[in-house]
């Protein structure tokens, strides 16, 4: 394998010392800032106003990987699977103008989805700022509604101090993207250099202080309640709540559900995990929303993907919201709890003051709801007898191969709905999508940087034709590092899942969602990545199981089943109850 | 919920972009501000934003929810009318020889408790703080005799409840 991303994180383990009293340049500082935050690997493009910071990676190229992807966008993608898995801050960098521009979607997608990339862009000199150089954009403008926070340095002895808060900040409270616009003469500019990390900005409190008196009222709900219900998101991962949101389900006896951003915090089988919430989430987690009385909701957000309309919304239950951000409470759904404070400090303080309890027959309901969605619907996808491939059964296959250990990254469309549905996890930090945004082509570049970042993993990249075509360029990065990602195109020639859109609610009139699609094993073998197709059934097992067991990159296109629905499904606006399973 | 005025207050830090950032919030939600006013504040190094919007109090709670949830705001509020102390200024720039012709711009001065800041050959300018309703009386009695130039400041604010900017950052020091 040509890239090693192991080796070099041993090489990068004294950089975090402090320098003093010597003079380098703004673009050599700004390596010595990320060394000091403990950055091995950055993806990025370079350009001419970023040059200066290229040539030092150059010369630094022994403790820090530099990762050319071949769009901005993948290169914020892969800085986010990184970060994804590996709960650290991702680094992206690009040159002004059109560089910095491309950086946007994945911007957005990181601000939605709280996730830690710090992105660095080149700006033009700053006496030519404001004079439409070449290349000149207002990425700060551009990119505010987007960025936690976003900063210009336009003089070299700013880099220090505003680096290493763009750190803190990133990472600190509710994640987020922050970028920060350095203007070409800073980077060539000499200063001073030293370095201290940001412990702390005195207009930003990242995280509230847990009060007792919403903890113990909490809890008298909790030990109350005849029909608690948890949903939990991302938080309880970011917050790495793992571990105390199993021991409170367990010792209550609640049966939780997740959004997609917080699967795989607990494992699949675990007896007490029903499920996905949401619109084409499982029958039981989003009926039995509207029948719980006490709705414990953990580090999510109550996005309308999750709660349907909000007028029919558990509007029988009282509601505990655990969260880190304030401004979430009460945003969408109004609670009659605030738990503020992160997931895993309130939720281990609450622990000790929950009863035992097993909730029994309130399970069952979550077992019988099960068992309908099965008949309904789960048999068919698994195990379907038509001839066409369905995704379901290859989400299932790669379960099998995987042993429910891989890392699981899923585009945006039908495809990422079948994967979260059926894909299997034993470990957190499993399942990396595009939620909030929806951003289609998020994958391919989210498995090189996932892959990167657990290196001991399986990682397999779940992508739909459409998406995929999107960001494909990035299988030059998987080809020239040898990154042994798993691509698993589920390729049925439509934008499956607004063909299914115009189908149910537009009489089928496939406006624009009917493909015309290259043949993608050439493409692939175009990158000298091994590729097969699967147009058969009896195909499907043995070709995954091959992919799987290959030490290599790996291309699968399977053609499955062109006009497929993914079911259940909430149409848009209507209430959890209305699920329907056909 | 029926819609009202609520003026929101904003403590900052003084940054290139933070105004950018919180007209950012308005934007997105599709809310008109009906004045905004940034000075300095009580505090030193501390800026003030002075926001007044007519929404209902549910938009205006969310608002500053994610007004002070911004990196370097150190603190929102929002209050009623009823809640604050709240002037405008505003300047008339009037044609000089109306002041003699129009015995009648006299009395308006006088009764408005405006103050004429600068006469000149050609014009002078009066200077009015005051309510909303009463720079908008004045500028009804100034209008038919014809007014040159008009401005009108946004709303600058006090609250009669304490602001606790001071704890807050003093806190932040003693935890460090």
């Amino acid at each position: 394998m040509r890239y090693s991303c192991m080796e070099t994180v041993k090489l990068k383990k004294d950089q975090s010392k402090k320098k003093t009293g010597i003079k380098i340049t703004g673009a050599e500082a700004i390596i010595h800032c990320l060394l000091a935050e403990g950055v091995d690997l950055i993806y990025g493009y370079p350009g001419g106003a970023i040059m200066p910071v290229y040539d030092e990676l150059y010369k630094f190229q022994d403790k820090l990987t530099h990762i050319l992807t071949r769009h901005e966008q993948g290169a914020t993608h892969a800085a986010q699977g990184y970060a994804r898995v590996t709960g650290k801050v991702g680094v992206a960098m690009a040159t002004s103008g059109p560089g910095a521009t491309n950086l946007v979607t994945g911007l957005a997608d990181a601000q939605i989805d709280s996730t830690p990339i710090v992105c660095i862009t080149g700006q033009v000199p700053r006496h030519l700022l404001g004079s439409d150089a070449f290349q000149e954009t207002d990425i700060i403008g551009i990119s505010t509604p987007v960025t936690k926070w976003n900063h210009q340095i336009t003089k070299a002895a700013e880099i220090p101090e505003v680096m290493a808060k763009a750190f803190y900040i990133a990472k600190s409270g509710r994640p987020g993207p922050v970028l920060i616009d350095i203007t070409k003469n800073a980077q060539f500019e000499e200063f001073e250099f030293s370095y201290e990390k940001c412990t702390g900005v005195r207009s930003y409190k990242p995280v509230p202080e847990p009060s007792v008196k919403a903890i113990e009222a909490a809890a008298e709900l909790i030990n109350s309640a005849k029909k608690p219900y948890v949903v939990w998101g991302q938080g309880v991962i970011l917050g790495k709540a793992e571990e105390a949101l199993k021991t409170l389900i367990e010792k209550a006896g609640i049966p939780a559900a997740w959004t997609i951003m917080g699967e795989s915090a607990i494992p699949t089988d675990h007896p007490l995990n029903v499920g996905m919430v949401g619109m084409h989430g499982n029958y039981g987690p989003n009926v039995l929303t509207n029948e719980c009385d006490l709705l414990i909701a953990i580090g999510m957000r109550f996005d309308d993907r999750v709660t349907g309309s909000l007028d029919t919304y558990a509007k029988q239950a009282k509601v505990i919201h655990f969260e880190i951000d304030p401004a979430e409470i009460n945003k969408n759904v109004p609670v009659d709890i605030a738990v503020l404070g992160d997931a895993k400090t309130t939720l281990e303080l609450i622990i000790p003051l929950i009863n035992k309890n097993s909730h029994e027959d309130w399970r069952k309901e979550f077992d019988k709801k099960y068992e309908e969605e099965f008949a309904q619907v789960i048999e068919k996808d698994l195990h379907p007898t038509k001839p066409g491939l369905t995704m379901g059964e290859v989400i299932e296959e790669i379960n099998l191969a995987s042993g429910h250990e891989a890392v699981m990254v899923t585009d945006v469309g039908q495809h990422q709905m079948v994967a979260c549905r059926y894909a299997k996890f034993k470990h957190s930090k499993s399942n990396i999508t595009s939620g909030g945004l929806g951003t289609m082509g998020f994958a391919l570049p989210a498995a090189i940087g996932a892959k990167m970042g657990a290196m001991d993993r399986e990682v397999v990249a779940i992508i739909g034709d459409g998406g995929y075509q999107m960001t494909i360029q990035e299988l030059g990065v998987i080809f020239q590092h040898n990154v042994p990602v798993k691509i698993v195109v589920l390729n049925n020639d439509h934008l499956g899942m607004v063909r299914q859109w115009q189908e149910l609610f537009f009489e089928s009139r496939y406006a624009s969602t009917v493909m015309t699609n290259p043949d993608f094993v050439k493409i692939a073998e175009g990158y000298h990545i091994e590729a097969k197709r699967v147009t058969e059934r009896k195909d499907l097992k043995a070709t995954v199981q091959e992919m799987m067991a290959s030490k290599n990159p790996y291309f699968l296109e399977v053609r499955v089943e062109k006009e497929d629905n993914v079911f259940p499904m909430i149409p848009s606006g209507a209430s959890v109850s209305d699920i329907r399973l056909k | 919920m029926k819609k009202q005025r609520f003026t929101i207050s904003v403590y900052s830090e003084n940054n290139v972009g933070l105004l950018n950032r919180i007209s950012g919030i308005f934007l997105k939600r599709h809310i008109n501000v009906e004045s905004l006013n940034v000075s300095k504040s009580e505090i030193e190094n501390v800026s003030k934003f002075t926001i007044v919007v007519n929404t209902t109090e549910d938009w205006t709670r969310k608002i500053v929810a994610q007004i002070e949830k911004q990196i370097e705001v150190i603190k929102a509020f929002y209050h009623t009318d009823d809640e604050t102390i709240f002037q405008e200024s505003a300047l008339f720039k009037i044609a000089s020889h109306l002041l003699f012709d129009e015995r009648q711009i006299q009395n308006i001065i006088k009764e408005s408790n405006s103050q004429i800041v600068t006469v000149s050959r050609d014009f002078f300018v009066l200077a009015k703080t005051g309510r909303r309703h009463e720079i908008d009386e004045m500028h009804d009695q100034l209008e038919p005799f014809g007014i040159m130039q008009f401005v009108r400041s946004g709303r600058i604010a006090v609250t009669k409840s304490e602001m606790p900017i001071t704890t807050i950052l003093e806190d932040f020091y003693q935890d460090k």
